[in-house]
């Protein structure tokens, strides 16, 4: 039936795209195509190494939180909390209810604003046909009103991580034992209506997504990885994955493997052999039935759509994220009566390993430190969620390329659509580029 | 269109904080600039051509690590009109180049892949390889300087 074909332009092409778009930092993909076939395709992370963890080295730690923000600037709350935890965890400080609670509206601040980054102005624009969130027409009822979501809707993220923290990147004010300024009761309470405000503008967005066509099921076998916990709060858990896989969280360094990459600036990971994703899509497969009371109710039809190995199903979760910590900012702001005057509690350096999990928005993340009598750090260690990611993320793009080249379909359009699926992962290059694995005794 | 200031938008080495708050200072500025502004090269915001191209602003971040980003910064000097340096690792180099301050210790550490990836022997703030014309400094930026700067850029 097939005749060959001689001399088709789409039968061999090489894709080379030195910097990716609308993601956070800078990635490159090279797709090498001969007869038809892949020969070669290479994923990888190509941010210069900044070298965190060796410069984390004879620092005191009360300098560590601070200066471990800066490897990344938009999961840079994120890094901040889980420094702290793994400095508190080290020298055994247990910080109170209130500090708790208002780090957790810091880090819901940063969980609307991010995801909202990433699902307006970098995935939005792919499902518009358009090349930019600001391209989108403002004389079009529809997009005009998605344009404003996505202003307002980060907006409030935006506001409410100002009010906890001081500034939404790199907040100042959290700090070891506690907040070294705290906010104002009267400030939280005004947020509240805009919290109201922004709720069905991201269930329009959760509709969005769950009506997109777009499709990738690895076949490969994968874990999908993270804290597993009561309340879905991010903070804090037990490391669960749908293999079936318990671990404290402390333990994620032993219970993954890194796997060199030797053209990555960046490491990946594997667990038992199978390829690893975190973020929301994991999150979600493993922990949807602890979503808040109201984000159930309103997001009930989409929940049935999870477990689900559809990689594009990430951009999904991440909306319905959006409104589950929405719906937990607004009962903590609710249930504040006052903001007691507390002091951060004391720290005193003594000799200690402490290690800090949290999920940070694209996934799990992990830092362990080894802190000496004088409070000076040894040595230190930082696990990244993209990192984690990295080698599904180049096993999705071949197998995509490699459909799409049996359907036939031209350079244009491969290349669009692995940008696309590399956006559905929310990859951190920044993040993900600048640690060299550490030798623990 | 041929009125609007052409601005384009780079990062090198650094967590790109001054981008994200680029982005969200878009939240509430964006209504005031469309009208005079065309964005040209923001990778944040949109695909941007792998030529760079001539532009009114190059507003950039980041440090300098590597000659390939080093030629880059070059190109874009001589496309831009004005070039700004964005946030602390663009003005003065840090944290980004807090190799440089490395013990021998950590400098062993990290020799495999300064070699393997061909990196600098030591991170450069903008202003030792172009000329810069104007700094917003912070780590993030500052958004009040950024902000003067913007406005006395589209009242000129």
């Amino acid at each position: 039936m097939t005749k060959k074909r001689m001399h088709d332009i789409n039968d061999n092409f090489d894709i080379n795209l030195s910097e990716i778009s609308k993601v956070e930092g800078a990635a490159s993909l090279e797709i090498k195509v001969r007869d038809k076939k892949i020969e070669d395709l290479k994923f990888y992370i190509s941010e210069w190494k900044r070298f965190y963890t060796q410069a984390i080295q004879g620092k005191p730690f009360i300098a560590v939180p601070q200066l471990v923000a800066r490897i990344c600037g938009t999961c840079s709350n994120a890094h901040l909390l889980c420094s702290i935890k793994a400095i508190e965890n080290a020298l055994n400080i247990t910080p109170s209810n209130q500090t708790m609670l208002l780090r957790k509206l810091l880090y819901f601040g940063l969980i609307i604003r991010d995801h909202a980054l990433h699902l307006y102005v970098f995935s939005l624009p792919d499902i518009y046909k358009k090349n930019s969130i600001l391209d989108f027409d403002e004389n079009d009822l529809v997009q005009k009103q998605l344009l404003d979501d996505t202003f307002a809707v980060k907006e409030i993220g935006n506001q409410l991580s100002i009010i906890v923290g001081g500034r939404s990147v790199h907040a100042p004010m959290p700090t070891i034992g506690g907040f070294l300024k705290l906010p104002k009761l009267e400030d939280l309470k005004n947020l509240r209506p805009k919290l109201i405000e922004i709720r069905p503008r991201i269930l329009k967005l959760i509709e969005i997504f769950s009506q997109s066509a777009d499709t990738l099921t690895v076949k490969a076998p994968i874990s999908f990885n993270g804290l597993y916990s009561e309340d879905f709060s991010f903070l804090n858990g037990i490391m669960k994955s749908t293999d079936g896989k318990v671990a404290l969280g402390n333990e994620l360094s032993k219970y993954i493997e890194a796997v060199l990459i030797p053209y990555s600036h960046a490491r990946g990971f594997k667990l038992n052999g199978n390829l690893i994703m975190v973020g929301a899509l994991a999150r979600l497969n493993l922990t949807k039935e602890k979503l808040h009371p109201k984000t159930k109710i309103d997001v009930s039809k989409y929940l049935n759509l999870f477990p689900s190995k559809n990689i594009y199903h990430n951009n999904l979760a991440q909306s319905i994220e959006i409104l589950h910590v929405i719906d937990l900012s607004i009962d903590i702001i609710d249930n504040l009566t006052q903001i007691i005057d507390e002091k951060p509690a004391k720290a005193k350096p003594k000799e200690s390993t402490g290690v800090g999990v949290i999920e940070a928005p694209r996934g799990t993340l992990y830092h362990k430190y080894e802190i000496d009598n004088a409070g000076i750090i040894k040595k230190a260690e930082i696990i990244v969620p993209t990192g984690q990611n990295q080698i599904l993320m180049e096993r999705g793009i071949y197998e995509q390329t490699e459909k799409l080249l049996f359907e036939n379909i031209d350079k244009e359009k491969i290349t669009l659509e692995a940008e696309k699926l590399i956006r559905a992962f929310d990859p951190c290059m920044s993040c993900a580029s600048h640690f060299l694995r550490v030798k623990w005794k | 269109m041929a009125n609007k200031l052409k601005i384009g938008w780079f990062s090198f080495t650094c967590c790109e904080d001054s981008t994200i708050i680029f982005t969200e200072l878009l939240n509430t500025h964006w209504k005031n600039w469309k009208n005079q502004i065309e964005f040209v090269h923001v990778k944040v915001l949109k695909k941007s051509p792998e030529i760079i191209p001539e532009m009114d602003i190059a507003f950039v971040e980041g440090a300098i690590a590597g000659d390939r980003q080093e030629q880059k910064l070059k190109d874009i000097r001589q496309k831009a009109k004005k070039l700004v340096a964005i946030g602390s690792c663009a003005v003065v180099g840090s944290p980004s180049n807090q190799r440089n301050f490395f013990n021998r210790s950590q400098l062993d550490e990290i020799r495999p892949i300064l070699e393997r990836f061909k990196y600098k022997e030591k991170v450069l703030k903008l202003s030792d390889i172009v000329k810069v014309d104007d700094v917003v400094n912070g780590c993030p930026m500052n958004e009040a300087v950024f902000l003067q700067i913007m406005d006395k850029l589209l009242n000129t």
